[in-house]
């Protein structure tokens, strides 16, 4: 890479960096508890629209594998789940109307807030759909990997996403409040997912699994990007360029080894095929605020017209993180 | 005992020696501010026989940490007159055994010094290239906070080839810095004559904690035991693994008197090791081999992954991959066109799972027409040639411990030529011209044959440079098609003797080749028609008029 490239990208981080200060006029705050952060707290970021169902299970999630504190942004809903945010001691809430589409999914308003309380802190960044898992969480916690990356001088972690699914329609199994979505959502594709390099931002770009499979079989290249970086050693001149899939400075998104050696890596358990997805994905669609004019939610809802059985005869079910080491969609590195 | 961080961890240690009758002299690094130090110091006013010794700072690499022993053993050696051995520990150090079995084990060996120290010439332990020059150089500046004069001034020093000298000849020695030296060793090292030169000297070796010790030790030591009595293991950066809860039982079976280094949340370990004095006796059988496999195994996975797999974090660059596919399989060009059944045939005589054209133009042709197969791997021909190196490996992959067969033909996708060719993995034969075949035995108008022959023919003969070429790793047979229906036996043979153990001894049953009856006026007409079919080699026209009255041939079997 050459130092116009570089530079380039440098010019392209603060500019995300000045859109975000920009936008976090259209943050209102609902409950701000931040000064209750402690100096080597884990932090977690998220966005979230409508999902009140999900809310107490994730909370509880990511409480038990270490999370300090939650800051959530909560756009516009309108079934209680920011009042019930409100309500959590651990928990900061802030609120926007504005267009999800426009703060670039959320992506302006998390770089605000990450720019303003992360420094310093290990960060996760998920959606409420997301449950990651990483080597030994079933015996060590989240502050015991952070710890290791910390010693290792490693800044990123990543965590593909896996999408669940359930055996069978969608609505056949309603989700109830609290419970573990995993439970429903049981299975995922073990080996179909392909990947090429993105020279520019020096991250891999992974596609596949049911998704391309069910809904994308004939465009393979608008199937969604499965490759995450959630959990960084935030400072507060990075800034996460689209999603959670890549960041600058690009650096941040060498997480895999290039010379046949492999990196600690985890995986974001992906629920979002529960029996909420038909209605949700009409929502959505209607809205249009989604990525690339909703070609995904548009996809989806044209299959969703069958009502597709994502499962297949090789489907497999999740058992724990060692089943996903050993089929190689994640990996402890050299952490032992 | 060194320490600097996890300062409650340090003084649970702390307290455990010295209730076992050890005397303990503390050096905290003068990087801890001074109102953490003073607490620390005044939470272990209680403990009778322990000191804390002059401050330093300890960086990684630096003198510091040699200065620190050496204050540190300098006021052991005065201040605890029976002291026969001293124990330089850490302060995630944690005793495995209970510390009076260790002072029964020196006690059994009063003169011999636990210092773990190897030539440099013979060890290849170092991480970063830099072995003897460690000694050569100079290194005044700080790896962690100055990397770019820390790099640029050891090129400088190797440009200008600048040297240094051991002082009074001594031979380096290196090795783990946690040691358990005798009072004769350590104090003959400490009031050394030429003591000032070895300090001036270490002070600028590059990591001098694993040198200074090590080295001056052999000039002293009545009887060295090179090992080190701490369990410490270290990972492909030069950086101890880290133990936690759930190494508890392979702890246990250690065998080992000391650990490190230990996670200060490791609350479990802690317990286990500390608190409860029952809990360490009871050992089960040592196993100490068991710890480090685990850790190899650790290394190894990180600095070489497994062989086939492209994931998330794993994406090597082309030729570094280690193995480019997870298992071996082989590709069948041409077998399929000129044996009438050879699929099932061949998965009979194997047990292999034989799969039809999987990059044919219309779909992936999975074994017992499956649409998707193991790890949910897809059919369908867009998603597959959308990333087809990557549909290869993947089915290597997720079908390891299966031998997969496929069949390949000019009329696929080409687009993983290079990668078949590249794998060793790879067992490629070819019956070259056999795409004629199917286009002999179809009906169709001439002039489009004539045309997709062209096509076909063009496409095999970029492959088979592609097989030829001296970059191919691939296990590759070609034969001409022509010179294989002569004598199929042998060819068939060696490429199952090749895939493996197979049920028979000798082929009993042979596929059934289809017939061929007129295959040489076709392809005369081919010629005829301008279009030289070259890769299938000679076919007499001959032959077919002098079967031609002859009924339809029965198939090759041996007796």
């Amino acid at each position: 890479m050459g130092v116009w490239q570089s530079y380039r990208l440098r010019l392209q981080r603060k500019r995300w960096l000045i859109r975000a200060f920009r936008k976090r006029r259209e943050l209102s705050r609902v409950a701000d508890r931040t000064d209750t952060i402690r100096p080597n707290d884990l932090l977690l970021f998220s966005t979230q629209r409508n999902e009140k169902i999900r809310l107490p299970y994730f909370l509880d999630y990511y409480r038990d594998q270490g999370i300090n504190h939650f800051l959530i942004v909560d756009n516009d809903s309108t079934d209680g789940s920011a009042e019930y945010l409100a309500e959590q001691p651990d928990v900061s809430v802030w609120t926007s109307s504005a267009s999800y589409k426009r703060s670039r999914f959320g992506v302006d308003w998390l770089n605000w807030l990450q720019m303003k309380h992360a420094h310093g802190h290990w960060c996760l960044t998920v959606d409420p759909d997301e449950f990651l898992i990483y080597p030994f969480c079933d015996t060590r916690p989240l502050r015991a990997l952070t710890d290791w990356l910390d010693a290792s001088s490693i800044k990123s972690f990543s965590a593909m996403l896996l999408d669940m699914y359930p055996k069978g329609r969608l609505d056949a199994h309603p989700y109830s409040q609290g419970q573990n979505p995993i439970e429903i959502a049981g299975w995922f594709d073990s080996g179909n997912y392909s990947m090429s390099r993105n020279r520019k931002f020096g991250n891999l770009w992974i596609q596949g699994g049911p998704r391309a499979r069910v809904f994308f079989p004939d465009q393979p290249e608008n199937a969604p990007a499965l490759n995450k970086v959630p959990l960084v050693k935030w400072n507060k001149k990075y800034a996460y360029v689209s999603s959670t899939h890549m960041l600058l400075p690009r650096g941040l998104n060498q997480v895999y080894d290039e010379w046949g050696g492999e990196k600690a890596s985890g995986v974001l358990l992906h629920a979002k095929f529960l029996d909420t997805f038909t209605s949700k994905a009409a929502e959505e669609l209607s809205r249009g605020q989604h990525y690339s004019a909703s070609v995904e939610y548009k996809a989806y809802a044209e299959s969703l017209k069958d009502d597709p059985d994502l499962w297949c005869k090789w489907s497999e079910k999740y058992i724990n993180w060692r089943q996903l080491e050993i089929l190689g969609l994640m990996s402890k590195g050299n952490w032992a | 005992m060194l320490v600097h961080t996890a300062l409650g961890r340090a003084e649970q240690a702390a307290r455990h020696w010295s209730a076992a009758g050890c005397p303990v002299v503390i050096h905290v690094d003068k990087g801890v501010s001074r109102k953490i130090y003073e607490r620390f110091v005044a939470s272990l006013s209680d403990v009778k026989n322990l000191e804390f010794s002059r401050r330093y700072r300890c960086e990684w690499g630096t003198w510091g940490i040699v200065a620190a022993s050496q204050s540190a053993s300098e006021l052991m050696l005065e201040r605890f007159r029976d002291v026969r051995h001293v124990y330089l520990a850490s302060g995630s150090c944690l005793p495995l055994r209970p510390v009076e079995e260790l002072i029964e084990y020196l006690e059994e060996r009063p003169q011999t010094d636990f210092i773990e120290s190897a030539t440099t010439a013979d060890v290849p332990w170092t991480v970063g290239g830099l072995d003897h020059e460690r000694f050569t150089l100079r290194f005044p500046f700080s790896w962690k906070r100055n990397r770019f004069l820390f790099d640029k001034y050891v090129e400088f020093q190797r440009l200008f080839r600048l040297r240094r000298k051991m002082p009074n000849g001594l031979t380096p020695h290196m090795g783990s810095q946690w040691w358990c030296l005798t009072r004769q060793t350590l104090s003959a090292i400490l009031q050394d004559p030429d003591r000032a030169e070895y300090d001036r000297f270490f002070r600028q070796v590059w990591i001098p904690d694993e040198s200074y010790f090590q080295t001056l030790a052999r000039q002293y030591a009545i009887k060295i035991e090179s090992r080190s009595l701490t369990l410490s293991k270290f990972d492909f950066q030069g950086k101890p693994h880290i133990f936690y809860d759930d190494h508890l039982q392979l702890l246990r079976r250690s065998d080992c008197f000391v650990a490190r280094k230990i996670w200060p949340h490791a609350d479990r370990l802690y317990e286990a090791f500390l608190t409860d004095p029952a809990g360490a006796m009871k050992r089960t059988e040592p196993n100490p081999g068991k710890i480090d496999r685990i850790f190899a195994k650790a290394v190894d996975r990180r600095t070489r992954g497994r062989p086939g797999l492209y994931m998330q974090s794993r994406f090597p660059n082309e030729d570094w991959e280690n193995g480019v596919t997870a298992a071996p399989y082989s590709v069948f060009c041409g077998f399929s066109e000129v044996f009438e059944n050879f699929e099932p045939w061949l998965a009979k005589s194997t047990g292999a799972r034989v799969h039809g054209h999987l990059f044919a133009p219309e779909r992936a042709h999975f074994a017992e027409s499956q649409t998707t197969i193991h790890g949910a791997l897809s059919e369908a021909p867009l998603l597959r040639d959308y990333n087809a190196a990557a549909f290869l490996t993947n089915l290597i992959w997720n079908t390891r411990g299966e031998r997969q067969c496929f069949q390949f033909g000019p009329a696929d996708n080409q687009d993983i030529n290079w990668r078949m060719a590249k794998d060793p993995n790879a067992q490629i034969s070819v019956i070259s011209g056999a795409w004629a075949v199917p286009l002999f035995r179809s009906n169709r108008n001439f002039m489009d044959i004539r045309k997709e022959a062209a096509a076909l023919q063009k496409i095999e003969s970029d492959f088979l440079n592609v097989l030829r070429s001296p970059y191919t790793k691939a296990r590759v047979r070609i034969w001409m098609m022509a010179e294989f229906i002569e004598a199929p036996m042998e060819p068939l043979q060696g490429i199952l003797d090749e895939i493996g153990p197979t049920q028979q001894r000798r082929l009993s049953e042979v596929p059934k080749m289809v017939d061929l009856n007129g295959f040489g006026q076709f392809l005369q007409n081919l010629k005829n028609q301008g279009m030289h079919p070259y890769l299938m080699g000679d076919f007499p026209v001959e032959r077919a008029i002098e079967t031609k009255s002859e009924a339809p041939r029965k198939p090759y079997l041996v007796r």
